[in-house]
């Protein structure tokens, strides 16, 4: 167990590096995935069309090719903001896609009657949305959410391929120094990743419960 | 929930209204596709030399083949994915404890652990065995997708209606009969739609091969700018590629789903919230 004694300040520190592309790269993609589920809802049939768009384009292209343009393709072009950012924009923007289908179902769930009541005392297609049917739709897309985030946690490993010092790429690292515990080490990263998923699936069921309808 | 009943029929105020933002959002798109342009243009991005490489009839040949090695593995890690997905799902519903229990351990570790992990600790482990880039790759591939099938199998099969089961036993059926000629049949028109989207995660995910230079689109394309420095147009072409073949695995699944096995697509799927939305 000498790799973990020795190093367990660089692992922390590698899931510390994680959490913070999870962190920024989850943030983007709510803002935006939030946005492109209303754009595929509204009334304006252009904005539907870009809505479905975005998904169709960003749900199936690769997320490793994603980053590649923003880590190695947007520099040639002038937009480079350091590669942490470059990398959070490629992991936020892919994600925002299943962002916003998750959020597109949750619309789906809320029943019918509520947005015909909303309309029946007047609210306009903005207060309905704000005022009931979005606080109930995001409700029921905890779950499906939770799994979005979930995924980004996986996804995030992929930063390793670029050379940001995270988990999987410490775990790389750890790899060539102890190679005769390579299997001691795969197991104690992976229950690393494993305890983040956990917590996040804990948040989610609190969610649930603090949202639910009494 | 359908999105119509968020607004109501538009009048002639609200349909000017919906006009100017349609139009809005046209000259914001053109704009931003302008910006873009321009920033290629000014950046001598638009130039021959970055492109010319893509229409130059050796270099499509290469990347045919790099596509046809990336569709290659995609197909067994699918078929290894759908063998391995069908036996660890069957098995978490099995009648005795440790096969469920084992099942679980497998299933839920597997599904939780980032691919890329999983792919660099085979490729390391199995290095003095001499396996190849390919090997872990497609086993990491089939771990992974195979767990994830086989909770979408285990779903399935538990949305089939408990009568069919009944039935099924009354006139005497034995338990490996009901699964095979009641259950599975069914579970698997269910499921059809879940698979689908599992198989263009698989694709998406063959891109990982990059990461130990396993033959395949991302590993040409790397190639292919380091010998021409074109790195974002490059990428761009990977992206357009990569799209393209899971919009064609995408329909070609609707098609098989219509024609194939005949089924009430989707319909019961929105029904039972135990069915898996799409992940990425």
């Amino acid at each position: 167990m000498d790799w973990l004694t020795d190093n367990y300040v660089n692992i922390l520190r590698g899931f510390g590096e994680t959490l913070r592309l999870l962190g920024a790269s989850g943030a983007l993609a709510l803002v935006l995935g939030t946005l492109v589920a209303l754009a595929r809802v509204s009334p304006v049939p252009i904005l539907r069309g870009v809505g479905t768009f975005y998904v169709t384009i960003f749900r199936n292209t690769p997320l490793l090719v994603l980053i590649l343009i923003a880590y190695y393709g947007l520099p040639e072009i002038g937009i480079d903001f350091g590669f942490f950012i470059n990398i959070s924009l490629a992991m936020g923007t892919y994600t925002a896609a299943f962002v916003a289908e998750a959020i597109r179902s949750g619309f789906n769930g809320v029943p019918l009657g509520q947005a015909e009541a909303a309309r029946a005392i007047g609210m306009p297609f903005m207060t309905s949305m704000s005022q009931v049917v979005l606080p109930q739709a995001f409700r029921l897309v905890v779950p499906p959410m939770a799994s979005v985030y979930i995924a980004l946690t996986k996804n995030t490993s992929l930063a390793a391929t670029f050379g940001i010092a995270e988990a999987t790429f410490r775990m790389r690292g750890l790899f060539n120094d102890y190679a005769s515990q390579m299997i001691q080490i795969f197991v104690g990263i992976s229950l690393g990743y494993i305890l983040i998923v956990a917590v996040i699936s804990w948040i989610a069921t609190a969610f649930e419960r603090r949202w639910a309808v009494a | 929930m359908s999105s119509t009943v968020l607004y109501d029929a538009p009048g002639p105020r609200a349909r000017v209204r919906h006009r100017i933002f349609g139009i809005l959002t046209i000259i914001g798109i053109v704009a931003v596709l302008g910006l873009i342009v321009w920033k290629l243009w000014v950046e001598d991005q638009l130039t021959a030399e970055k492109w010319e490489v893509f229409y130059t009839p050796r270099f499509i040949s290469l990347l045919a083949e790099g596509m046809l090695d990336t569709l290659w593995i995609a197909v067994l890690s699918i078929a290894g994915a759908l063998v391995f997905g069908l036996v660890f799902g069957t098995a978490k519903l099995s009648d005795h404890a440790p096969v469920r229990w084992v099942a679980w351990t497998v299933v839920e570790f597997f599904r939780a652990v980032p691919l890329l992990l999983l792919i660099i600790f085979i490729w390391f482990y199995a290095f003095e065995t001499q396996l190849g880039t390919i090997a872990p790759l497609v086993i990491g591939l089939i771990l992974y997708n195979g767990s994830v099938l086989a909770e979408t199998f285990r779903a399935g099969i538990n949305a089939v209606p408990r009568g069919q089961v009944e039935a099924a036993y009354a006139i005497g059926l034995r338990k490996s009969a009901v699964m095979r000629i009641v259950q599975l049949p069914q579970a698997i028109k269910i499921m059809t739609p879940a698979i689908i989207s599992q198989c263009v995660v698989a694709l998406k995910d063959t891109s990982l091969g990059y990461y130990i230079l396993a033959p395949g689109l991302t590993t040409i394309g790397r190639d292919i700018w380091r010998t021409f420095d074109n790195r974002l147009a490059t990428a761009l072409v990977l992206a357009v590629l990569y799209i393209v073949l899971n919009l064609l695995l995408t329909a070609l699944g609707r098609w098989a789903e219509k024609h194939i096995t005949g089924a009430r697509p989707a319909q019961s799927m929105e029904n039972n919230p135990s069915v898996p939305l799409d992940k990425p």
